[in-house]
């Protein structure tokens, strides 16, 4: 990642930019709804990004990555409505459970490839949402309204917009700082190189499983962070965040942004949910503008904003 | 006892529908190599035509008809304008861009039907019940179901086997580009086979419509079922897909009916209703999973047809 | 004398009514160079499978160095110092040659649950990586796109991986194939040398290479052994002529 001012790294400045400063565009021309869809749309890009990290360079397509955020969104309900206010309980513990829940499906999905592993992974996240809509006393398929957001003691306020805009941003831009140096790191080339040539690998000596395993979990892992931060920003959890349309948006955003570079799924996510937003002010129809233009993002565009940024750099 | 066998019927009519998705589903997969998601919206598009085309002429016959000739319709339309630009790309972005097909299709149908969904009336006759086996009685309509998607089933094993063109289908699953060079038409041949998938489906959406339902998204919560069954089943494999679809039709079926009683008797009323609704809906996935970790291929794999 | 490094015994493979290999019995000593030819669908491909772990055999059993290896998986066979190339390229396209062959020192090198450090600054991997390059004639190659590299290069760059593994002994199959007469020159003189440090176990179609350089030929034809001997003793079998060298031309190059 050589940092020449190209289009593309203009861009993703300028994105960055643009996050960074937002809240105090919105402190001074008094608009909080740009600041709660900017907040939503931080979160998902976390997703993204968790989720590309298991897509884009492990090759594994998984169409129930929206899971986690319903996991990582329940626990910090279940544990609110049970009387467990505390983020410094609550947030562990809602990543310890998608850990161990994504290693469970990982060890039984990961023995499968292809359109095989998009069914089994996309099954798991149903069996999920089923039995969230079982929880009876957590709301069922209504879902559970969460009153008070994670308490931090005096650390910070997330009652705070602001201040919680800023935690989700924060968090983001460390996700992708970590995973960048992930993906370049021997167990990165290791995940990068499965999904270049399988048989290669095991040829050379890699016993795969086990890494893509552990890439698995971690993806799991930092998409269960932003269904914490999703369900304290909505106040509110419920079965449909895991619905496998969701996680279709996931990778939508992925593919949108780019899939081959860690920063890609931010710049599809914030593309993606403007554009809906926009799309949304012109028709209530506006799936059927939205639907066509991912077949022809496929189509036309398979690399993404970044791919369509990086020609125009070069030529 | 007769609740018994009542809930098998019921699990048979479901398997049955579920092999006509199922069964268009593994043709296109097999044949085309390709995940096509918006298989429901084909099979909602069908329930919606039959409704309205129902209402229309004032007959359930005539409605069925129509719709099934406009779901054939509709269903080459979208593979010539859409869907034969995915041939030969990743499964990745098949799944996308039906994906996105899946969108378009359910607002089209909320912009044109409007969000409230529609119903489908049975004439008379249909609804009365019909002994069976002594002292057993069924549903007419839902015998008709399981009736007319067996003769469906016996049609498909026909034209797949025994005729001309399902020989050209078989042919071009195998080795596309020999048949192309034998001078058939491969397009044509991929738009037609993907036209009966599309009929298949619209079928299995028409014939529940009066009885489960006709609305949006409705196609999205069978499509994951279908997909079960062929994995179950083994893709490319009809055989395997009507085996299949019974299977986790009668599973599905059995297990909501006899689960929340068998809980019963380890658990609490209230426990053992949550507990059942949530497993026996996990079941089918759970049986899923267990194929794929112990016979990925499936139980057919498809080298027979 | 003591147990050669590779060992198979009957080994025997079916696919459907074809026998693949048929009751094949093979060995390979260290440091020797044994050369497997014979005419398309002899079964040599699927012996390599089957040697290299990616073919489950029907009945027979492979020893690697005493140890029973039959059952073992791929890439512990690699760990144990069995290394291949393959027959149709097999690499890491969208990579640079250099990460090829680092990826293939990597896997030797501990495990890879290190998720911090910049593993392409790596001079632990880089260097014995770059090494194997050059050894194989592609050190000034290093930094190309693999994809962008030519046929013959791939070939070489086969060969670099399966020598960064630091292997026993090395699974060669058709490693000249599509090569010019100079790059095939090279391969051969590197061979040369490189028995001297690893057994090898060569499948070849080049009829000239294979007799300067194998100290035992074995030939295969439709999944069994008809011959097997010093170079000499198989240029005169009479059954090999008729099989296989009979009414061609030595020398034979694909392409």
């Amino acid at each position: 990642m050589t940092a020449p001012l190209n289009p593309r790294n203009a861009v993703v400045i300028a994105v960055l930019a643009l996050l960074a400063l937002l809240p105090v565009y919105c402190a001074l021309a008094g608009n909080t709804f740009l600041l709660s869809l900017f907040t939503r749309i931080v979160i998902l890009a976390l997703a993204a990004v968790s989720l590309n990290l298991m897509m884009g360079f492990g090759g594994m397509v998984s169409f129930g990555h929206a899971v986690y955020l319903g996991i990582g969104g329940y626990v910090v309900g279940i544990l609110a409505k049970e009387g467990v206010g505390s983020g410094f309980v609550q947030w562990p513990l809602a990543l310890a459970v998608c850990g161990v829940f994504a290693l469970a499906v990982g060890v039984l999905s990961l023995r499968t490839r292809g359109v095989y592993f998009i069914m089994i992974t996309l099954a798991f996240a149903q069996m999920a949402y089923y039995v969230a809509g079982g929880l009876e006393r957590y709301g069922g398929d209504d879902g559970l309204t969460i009153n008070k957001r994670s308490a931090f003691g005096g650390a910070i306020d997330l009652a705070n917009r602001t201040q919680f805009y800023y935690l989700c941003l924060a968090l983001l831009l460390a996700t992708v700082y970590l995973v960048w140096r992930l993906v370049n790191s021997r167990f990165g080339l290791v995940i990068q190189g499965v999904r270049s040539n399988e048989r290669r690998m095991r040829a050379i000596g890699f016993p795969i499983l086990r890494y893509k395993l552990v890439c698995f979990v971690i993806s799991g892992v930092i998409c269960g962070l932003a269904g914490v931060l999703l369900a304290n920003h909505t106040h509110f959890i419920s079965p449909a965040i895991m619905h496998w349309t969701r996680s279709g948006d996931l990778i939508v955003m992925a593919v949108l942004g780019g899939m081959g570079s860690v920063a890609g799924p931010v710049i599809g996510a914030v593309a993606l949910l403007v554009l809906e937003e926009a799309l949304s002010r012109v028709t209530e129809y506006w799936p059927i503008i939205l639907g066509p233009l991912i077949l022809l993002v496929v189509l036309y565009a398979r690399g993404g904003i970044d791919a369509i940024l990086a020609r125009l750099g070069r030529g | 006892m007769l609740y018994f066998i009542e809930q098998c019927l019921n699990g048979v009519q479901l398997g049955m529908l579920l092999f006509l998705l199922a069964a268009g589903l593994t043709l296109v997969f097999g044949i085309m190599d390709l995940v096509n998601l918006a298989h429901g919206s084909l099979y909602m598009v069908g329930a919606y035509f039959a409704a309205t085309f129902a209402a229309l002429t004032g007959s359930f016959v005539a409605g069925a008809a129509l719709a099934l000739v406009a779901t054939l319709v509709v269903g080459m339309a979208v593979e010539v304008i859409a869907i034969r630009r995915l041939y030969g790309r990743d499964h990745l972005d098949h799944v996308l861009g039906t994906f996105g097909l899946i969108l378009f299709f359910n607002e089209l149908v909320r912009l044109i039907w409007g969000p409230a969904g529609m119903t489908l009336p049975l004439p008379a006759e249909m609804l009365t019940a019909v002994q069976v086996l002594p002292g057993i009685y069924y549903p007419a309509y839902r015998l008709v179901i399981i009736l007319t998607t067996l003769a469906v089933a016996v049609l498909l094993y026909l034209l797949v086997m025994r005729t001309r063109i399902g020989m050209l289908i078989r042919a071009g699953a195998s080795n596309r580009e020999m048949v192309g060079a034998l001078g058939i038409n491969i397009k044509l041949l991929y738009t037609l086979v993907f036209g009966l998938g599309a009929a298949l489906a619209g079928f299995a959406g028409l014939m529940q419509a009066p009885i489960l339902t006709v609305q949006i998204g409705m196609g999205e919560n069978i499509l994951i079922l279908a997909f079960v069954v062929i994995i179950i089943g083994g893709v490319g494999s009809i055989r395997g897909a009507l085996v299949a679809a019974i299977f986790v039709g009668l599973v599905d079926t059995i297990g909501r009916a006899f689960l929340p009683d068998l809980l019963r008797a380890f658990l609490s009323d209230n426990a053992a209703s949550t507990l059942g609704s949530s497993l026996s809906s996990m079941m089918i996935y759970m049986l899923m999973a267990a194929v794929l970790v112990v016979r990925p291929e499936g139980l057919f794999p498809a080298s027979g047809r | 004398m003591a147990e050669p490094l590779l060992r198979v015994e009957r080994l025997t493979k079916r696919f459907g009514g074809v026998v693949a290999s048929d009751d094949i019995t093979l060995d390979v000593e260290p440091c020797e160079l044994h050369a497997i030819i014979g005419p398309n669908g002899a079964g040599k491909t699927t012996l390599i499978g089957q040697l290299a772990g990616e073919i489950a055999p029907d009945a027979g059993c492979i020893r690697f160095d005493g140890h029973e290896i039959t059952a073992l998986r791929t890439d512990r066979r690699s760990a144990r110092g069995l290394a291949r190339s393959f027959q149709v390229t097999s690499l890491f396209l969208d990579f640079t040659a250099l990460d090829n062959v680092a990826l293939a020192v990597q896997a030797h090198a501990g495990h890879s649950f290190l998720f911090w450090r910049d593993a392409r600054g790596d001079p632990a991997l880089r260097d014995p990586a770059r090494a194997a390059l050059a050894r194989v004639g592609l050190g000034a190659r290093a930094d190309m796109v693999v994809s962008e590299m030519s046929h013959g290069e791939h070939r070489l760059l086969e060969l670099a991986m399966a020598l960064a593994t630091g292997p026993r002994l090395l699974l060669l199959d058709e490693p000249m194939a599509g090569l010019g007469p100079e790059e095939s020159a090279r391969v051969v003189t590197l061979l040369r040398t490189l028995k001297q440090e690893v057994a090898i176990l060569l499948i070849e179609h080049d009829m000239e290479a294979v007799f300067a350089l194998a100290d035992r030929i074995t030939v295969l034809f439709y999944g069994r052994i008809i011959a097997s001997g010093p170079p000499d003793a198989i240029r005169r079998d009479a059954e090999v002529r008729k099989a296989y060298l009979g009414g061609q031309a030595t020398g034979s190059r694909d392409g």
